[in-house]
This record gives C-alpha cells, sequence and structure tokens, in this order.
C-alpha cells in the first residue's frame, strides 16, 4: 500500500499548495475591481469626510502586501479575523452561513445522486427505447434552462399556482424542526437535483455503454444472464472510476455554485453572505469564502482521485 | 365572486362606491340584499384597527454588512427596522407637515438661527433608560462630530452650537434655515440613550417595538414595546424578511409568505394588481430618474447643447416604456408636485426641430457619450436606447455605453461627464437644492456653478414669509430647467403591495415607499 500513500500524500500537498495559490488569486481579484470597502459602504450617500474617517477606521491605507500577509499569518493560526463592514467575527457568522449550505446541498445529493446514476443503469437497459429517449430529453432540457429560470417556474407553478410547497425558504430557520426546514428547502432542493442530474446520469450512460461494448460482458449475456444483473454486477463496477468523478464534481457544484438558487429562493446560505460581501468589497470575507469554496471544490476532487485510484486494479497496483 | 364582492365592499368603506351602488352591484353578482348588506357590515368591521397578530414584510435593500447603527443606515431596511426600535426628534406628517415624536414642541427665533425643541417628558428607553434632553445632545453630537461616518453628516454641518436647558434642546444655526425641523426628521437621526456612544448598534430607543431577533440581510423580529408612549402599533409581532429578488418578493406575497412588499417592478405591476387577495399602491413621491451632464465639461458646457438634449427627450415615451405608467413626467428640475412650496411651470416637451436649432447653434459638439447602467435607475439601459432614438429623429447622435453595476457609484456617477443616475428627493426644496445643485455641494453631480442661483437659495432658507419663498423656489427652478446640466424625464412613484389579511392602507403617504415605512405599524392584521 505504500505507493497509495505516498500518491495521497502527493496529492494532499498539491492541493494545499493549490488552496495557497488561490488566496493570491482572491486577494488580487479583490485589489482589481473598480471602489473600496469605504465608498463600497456608504454609497452614493457618501460624503468625503465620512469616507477619510471610515478608511482611517478599515486600514485601508495600510499597503496591499502588508494586509495580505496579515491575513494569511492569522489564517494559519485559524483566525479568520473579523468582516470590515460589520465587523462581525467571520469564523463564527461564515460558519453558520456554512452549515445551512451544507444543509441544502446534502439533500440535493442524497436526492440527485442515487437518482443520476438510477435513471442512468436505466436509459442503458433501454437504450434507444422511449425511456431512455424520455430520460435524455428532460435531463438535457432542464440542465439548459438557467437555474434561475427554472427557479422562477418552480416558485410560480409550485408555490404561486399549486401552493405545493413554500414559493421561497424564507421559512427556514436553523434552529427549526427538520421537517419545516425540509419544507423550506423543498424547492430550492428540486432545482438544483434538476440542474445537476442531467451531467451525472448521461455520464453513467456513457461510461456503463463504453463497458458493455467488452467482451466479457458479451460473456456474460451468454451466460443467460439478465440485462440489468449484467449491468448491475459487470459493467457498473469497471465504470466507477469516471462516474465518480463526475458526481464528486457535481457535489462541488452543489457546494460552491448555490449562489444563484440561493439568493433566488432567498435563503440564508454562504452564497448570499458572500454576495453581499463582494458588493462591499469587504475582502476577508471574501477571501475566507474563497477559500473554503477552494478548499471545498479540492477537496471532493481529491477525494474523486483517490477512490477512482483505489477503485481501478492497475492504478493500485503499478507496476 | 367573493373577492369582487369584498372589493365593492371595501370602496364603500372607503367611500368611493355609494352604498345603493354597492346593493346594485351585489345583486348583479347574483347576491340578495340581506346578505350583501351584512357582508358591508363585516367588512366596515374589518376596517376597524385591530390589536394583535403578526405582519410579516418583504423587504428590499438589506445586506449581510448591514449595521443597526442609525447613523450607516443607507438602504430601505436599514431604515425601515430603525423606525422599529427608534425614534427622532420629528417626523413628516402622513400628508405634509411635521409631526412630533420625541420633541413635544418646537420654536424658532424671528430670524430662524435659534430653534428650541422641548423634549417629551415621561418617556422611556427599551432598556428602561428615562429620555433626557442630554441624549438628544448626545445623539446630534454623535452625528456631527469631526470623526463621525453619519450619514447625516451634511445636514448637521450648518450647526454652530447645540446644548441643553433642563428639559429643553437648543440648536444655534450658522444662517437661518427655516426649514430646520423637516432636516431633523432624517432617517439617521434616532435618538439613543447617551447619543448610541458606547453601543451605536444596540437597537435600543424609544420605538414602538423592540427587536427580539436581528439577523443581518435575512430577518428582524420586532416585539411591541410594552412602555411605548404613543399608541402606534397595532400588530403584536412585526417580522422584516429581506427578499431581494424581484420576482421572488412578488411570489412571497403571492403565495402568502409575507403580508406586504415594497417596490413591485413597474412592468408586472399590472399583473399583480389583478392576482385576487392583492391590492397594487401607487404612491407619488420625490424619487426622479436622471441623465446628468457636466455644465463645465465639454461639449456640456455649452448650453446650447444642454438644451438640446433636454429638447431631444421623449418624457411621455419613457414613462411609458419605463415606468409603465408607474410615475410622471419630470421637467428637468428635481422638484414635483411633492414638495411644500411647489409651483408648476410650463411643461418642456419632445421637440425635434428645437434640438436641432439648439444643437446646430452650439457648432460642433462632437460626438456624445452616455454611460448607465442598470442599477443607476431599473431599466436605465432600455432608456438610454430611448434617448438614442428620439435624438437620432433630431439629427443628433448619441453613443450609449453600459457600465458594470459593481463600482458604478465611485467610478461613473458624480465623477464622467454624462451618465444615468437617480435621487431619491428630499423632503424640502431647500434640502434637495443644497444636495445637489449648491455650487459647494458635495454631490453637485451636475456640477452646476450659478451664483445668482446660490444667493436665493440662501435667501429663501432664511425667509419665513411663506409667499416670497415660493416665489423664490419657483425661480431657482426656471434657473435649473433652462440651464442646469439635468435632464429629468420621469418622477418614478413608489408601488407597494399589501394582501387583504392586513388593512388600514394610507393614500399619498408623504416619504418613503411602505407609507414612509411606517405601513407595518399603522396596519393591522384583519381578524
Amino acid at each position: 500500500m505504500t505507493p497509495v500513500v505516498k500518491l495521497l500524500a502527493q496529492r494532499i500537498a498539491l492541493g494545499l499548495l493549490l488552496l495557497f495559490l488561490v488566496s493570491i488569486l482572491i486577494f488580487v481579484g479583490t485589489l482589481i475591481l473598480p471602489g473600496d470597502v469605504a465608498q463600497s459602504i456608504l454609497g452614493q450617500s457618501a460624503t468625503p469626510e465620512a469616507l477619510a474617517n471610515l478608511r482611517q477606521d478599515l486600514g485601508l491605507n495600510e499597503p496591499a502586501l502588508t494586509r495580505y500577509f496579515d491575513w494569511l499569518f492569522g489564517v494559519f493560526q485559524g483566525d479568520l479575523g473579523t468582516a470590515l463592514t460589520s465587523g462581525q467575527d467571520i469564523a463564527e457568522s461564515l460558519g453558520a452561513r456554512f452549515r445551512n449550505t451544507l444543509f441544502l446541498a446534502f439533500w440535493a445529493a442524497i436526492i440527485a445522486v442515487p437518482l443520476a446514476v438510477f435513471l442512468g443503469l436505466l436509459a442503458v437497459r433501454y437504450r434507444d427505447r422511449w425511456p431512455d429517449k424520455l430520460i435524455s430529453a428532460v435531463t438535457l432540457a432542464s440542465i439548459s434552462l438557467p437555474e434561475f429560470l427554472i427557479g422562477y417556474l418552480l416558485m410560480f407553478f409550485l408555490g404561486v399556482k399549486l401552493r405545493w410547497f413554500p414559493s421561497t425558504a424564507i421559512g427556514y430557520r436553523p434552529d427549526a424542526d427538520v421537517f419545516t426546514r425540509l419544507e423550506a428547502i423543498a424547492l430550492p432542493v428540486a432545482v438544483l437535483t434538476l440542474v445537476v442530474l442531467a451531467h451525472m446520469m448521461r455520464m453513467t450512460r456513457a461510461a456503463i455503454l463504453n463497458v458493455m461494448q467488452s467482451a466479457y460482458i458479451e460473456t456474460a449475456e451468454l451466460k443467460g444472464l439478465s440485462t440489468f444483473r449484467v449491468i448491475w454486477k459487470h459493467a457498473f463496477p469497471n465504470s466507477i472510476a469516471p462516474i465518480v468523478n463526475v458526481v464528486m464534481l457535481n457535489l462541488a457544484y452543489l457546494v460552491v455554485g448555490v449562489v444563484v438558487v440561493e439568493v433566488v429562493f432567498v435563503y440564508p446560505g454562504m452564497g448570499q453572505y458572500l454576495v453581499d460581501h463582494v458588493s462591499k468589497r469587504d475582502v476577508p470575507v471574501v477571501q475566507a469564502c474563497g477559500l473554503i469554496f477552494a478548499a471545498v471544490y479540492i477537496g471532493l476532487n481529491m477525494l474523486a482521485d483517490v477512490i477512482s485510484i483505489l477503485a481501478n486494479p492497475r492504478l493500485r497496483h503499478p507496476k | 365572486m367573493k373577492s369582487q364582492l369584498s372589493y365593492y365592499a371595501g370602496r364603500v368603506t372607503a367611500g368611493l362606491t355609494s352604498r345603493r351602488e354597492f346593493l346594485g352591484r351585489a345583486a348583479a353578482l347574483g347576491v340578495t340584499a340581506a346578505a350583501a348588506n351584512t357582508f358591508l357590515a363585516q367588512t366596515a368591521r374589518a376596517q376597524e384597527p385591530q390589536m394583535g397578530g403578526t405582519i410579516r414584510v418583504g423587504m428590499q435593500g438589506g445586506a449581510t454588512t448591514d449595521s443597526l447603527d442609525p447613523a450607516l443606515a443607507a438602504n430601505a431596511t436599514a431604515t425601515a427596522v430603525s423606525r422599529l426600535w427608534g425614534e427622532p426628534l420629528l417626523e413628516l406628517a402622513p400628508h405634509g407637515g411635521i409631526e412630533y415624536k420625541l420633541a413635544e414642541s418646537y420654536e424658532a427665533s424671528a430670524d430662524a438661527k435659534t430653534w428650541t425643541f422641548k423634549i417629551r417628558s415621561g418617556v422611556e428607553f427599551s432598556n428602561g433608560q428615562p429620555l433626557t434632553a442630554d441624549d438628544v445632545l448626545r445623539t446630534m453630537e454623535r452625528h456631527s462630530g469631526e470623526d463621525t461616518k453619519s450619514g447625516a453628516l451634511g445636514i448637521m454641518r450648518g450647526i454652530s452650537s447645540m446644548r441643553t436647558e433642563g428639559e429643553t434642546f437648543i440648536i444655534e444655526l450658522d444662517a437661518p434655515n427655516a426649514d430646520l425641523p423637516y432636516l431633523l426628521t432624517d432617517y439617521h437621526l434616532m435618538i439613543q440613550p447617551d447619543g448610541g456612544f458606547d453601543d451605536p448598534a444596540a437597537g435600543i430607543g424609544t420605538g414602538p417595538y423592540v427587536m427580539s431577533e436581528v439577523d443581518m440581510g435575512v430577518r428582524f423580529v420586532a416585539e411591541k414595546n410594552p412602555n411605548y408612549w404613543g399608541d402606534l402599533g397595532y400588530a403584536d409581532t412585526l417580522e422584516y424578511i429581506v427578499i431581494n429578488d424581484n420576482t421572488a418578493r412578488v411570489a412571497a406575497l403571492q403565495s402568502g409568505q409575507v403580508d406586504m412588499i415594497l417596490r413591485v417592478p413597474p412592468r408586472t405591476a399590472g399583473l399583480i394588481a389583478r392576482a385576487p387577495g392583492i391590492t397594487v399602491h401607487q404612491t407619488s413621491g420625490p424619487g426622479h430618474y436622471v441623465f446628468i451632464m457636466h455644465c463645465n465639461t465639454a461639449p456640456f458646457d455649452n448650453n446650447d447643447v444642454r438644451l438640446a438634449l433636454k429638447y431631444g427627450i421623449n418624457r411621455e415615451e419613457m414613462l411609458e416604456k419605463i415606468l409603465f405608467g408607474y410615475g410622471s413626467v419630470g421637467n428637468d428640475t428635481p422638484i414635483n408636485a411633492s414638495y411644500p412650496l411647489y409651483t408648476e411651470m410650463e411643461q418642456r416637451s419632445f421637440d425635434p426641430d428645437k434640438a436641432k436649432f439648439h444643437f446646430d447653434k452650439a457648432g460642433d459638439a462632437g460626438q456624445i457619450l452616455l454611460r448607465t447602467s442598470e442599477n443607476s435607475f431599473p431599466g436605465a439601459p432600455d432608456a438610454a436606447a430611448l434617448f438614442q432614438q428620439s435624438l437620432a429623429t433630431a439629427g443628433i447622435s448619441l453613443d450609449v455605453e453600459r457600465e458594470p453595476n459593481d463600482g458604478y457609484w465611485s467610478e461613473v456617477w458624480n465623477v464622467q461627464p454624462f451618465c444615468t443616475s437617480y435621487w431619491g428627493g428630499r423632503p424640502t426644496q431647500d434640502q434637495m437644492y443644497s444636495t445637489a445643485y449648491l455650487s459647494t455641494a458635495d454631490w453637485n453631480d451636475t456640477r452646476f456653478f450659478n451664483e445668482q442661483f446660490d444667493q436665493m437659495l440662501v435667501a429663501a432658507r432664511g425667509e419665513l414669509d411663506e409667499a416670497k419663498r415660493t416665489q423664490m423656489y419657483a425661480d431657482m427652478g426656471k434657473i435649473v430647467s433652462d440651464e442646469g446640466g439635468l435632464i429629468c424625464p420621469m418622477f418614478n412613484d413608489w408601488v407597494d403591495a399589501t394582501s387583504d389579511r392586513v388593512a388600514g392602507w394610507v393614500e399619498d403617504y408623504k416619504g418613503f415607499d411602505l407609507m414612509n415605512y411606517y405601513a407595518p405599524m399603522k396596519m393591522w392584521v384583519v381578524g
């Protein structure tokens, strides 16, 4: 198992390096954006005196490099700093928002991943017949629509017209019981599911079809096994690597890509939190959010790599 | 049918339809006179204010980055929330004039330079401390100190000294200002214990409600203040929920998740008004959409170019296509009928011939570039395109550049010579003109330097004779309209919507939207 451990160590080191580079990119990005924090906080109603006073208070007169290293030093000590705008501890307020985002992503994943794999298998089983075509058409349609539009459509039909679900997630409270919370996020979960379904389902279908061309599948069929058993027992395990890759990519999307859905449904997750702080140029918060999003993305991709290595005997035992 | 019937019944109780006509309408709907009468009685009862219940409001403008510190309030949500827990000395009365809040009365010296405010006695802050004149003094000091970040700093500048004498609070001004009471209705100037120096964002004041849950940019919950001195507030609990997305806010109202919302997009307001159980309210206010030119930058330093552009804009078309009729046409001044001393003047209309005449007279003005962005006012890029087309009929070509929303207020507005923008307006002419048209104003966003205008503005400020003052403002309006850098095609109405779960809406309320943000307190839950 030594080569595997070595491989893992390499991946993790690479991940950390990437995170560091990402933090520089984010910092530079916030510097390039026009306008500064003081101007953004006070908005159109800023007087020059008020601006100067606020800039002094926020330490914006320090050189950029000093500010970056102060921040980096803090992060190594586990201190994400305080928000420039509200003066709140970032780790604390961000933590609550991150938990909300994870709650939403978790339930979307619980529904979307098994559904996508199952639909993929079903599509292979009935390849080129109407179930396959129907599944493809519906999932392709849902991925082709922008997610805010799907959100508005569900909001209008299921929320306003039929009143099956609350039209926005404003009923969500972190301390409410789980049923209330699930009811509140029903529509956002539905939108997220529709958005990620197609990608995972089509990848599953393609990967399994690829394996289905192999000689050993023909043997299994000749042995007289049922089609579904052939797919589930023989084809699926051999196509795990690409499927896991695409699943992880979509899981990462569920965490970092939900900004639009959170804003549309007024869900108090990290997306809304990030958007508000970007528009106010609150650099420490943007950096903290960016770092967490990058960590999630890099982490899940690393996990996908590791799983595909472990699932593939050729990678597990290199010659 | 029920909704039609209740609509007519509502009109009877509001005095818009006679009882006889109502019975006729009811008969047309197949309802017997007896049943209709019973229904009418029920509706009338629903018009009586009722105590208790919860009112939920879909707000706009709030962000996670906000603070409860009233000095930093800069959007609708922050302003509306500060009205719950806090109170200023004076407030705008619903239909013009001044209403007493924490000042019981006030008087001015004959020269309008010394103002004495009698502070209301027997009022308690929500932390149990009694209100004193010192708290008022300290509050004003916090907003006017050298190092303040307060948005009210601009209006505090004209004060030369402040002091207390027993239960009175006295302001001495540098120069006469007859409008001081209006200035003190500013939403930043919430009176806080010891001026809020210790903890400006504590949310402790004398308001009709007490904050029980504060989640910035998400939700605010307030419970009725049991020790409130006045009679404001019917519902036990008010819940303000920030729903910045227009479609989501409207959907939340339609599906009954909230009882009232503000800033209904004009584009869909007509549709929403037809939905059952929802009433859309249109209130004219001082807010306006503008195209602003810097009067000191070529080619706009030539008044003929400015006049050409003013004649080349089709105001009616813009009102119809951008505001969908939810507004009124402007006349190239920032003042409309919502101001106390307004005088009507001749309406400038779209006239391609005059536009061409002035443009040719100006000689070679070169290519004119207009900068715009969606957040400068809703529909601004479309309005810019309409302007481009109407100018084209006068043979004037206009380039339009779309700027990003992000950074528009710091990089384009008040920086570039010609751009789109909006103004929320102010309660008085003096304040509006002093904020943006005085030569020395920080936000002189049209770079309008006119000595005569400045002199008249200062003179009008100290003039206590209302007729003379009105005439002065009329003359100043003419100067701005004929020589200024402001092209004001339209005034936007506030468009709010309420569900029939709540009642008590007051039409034509002065100030901001949602009845100057008092709707949640002045409306009640229908039984």
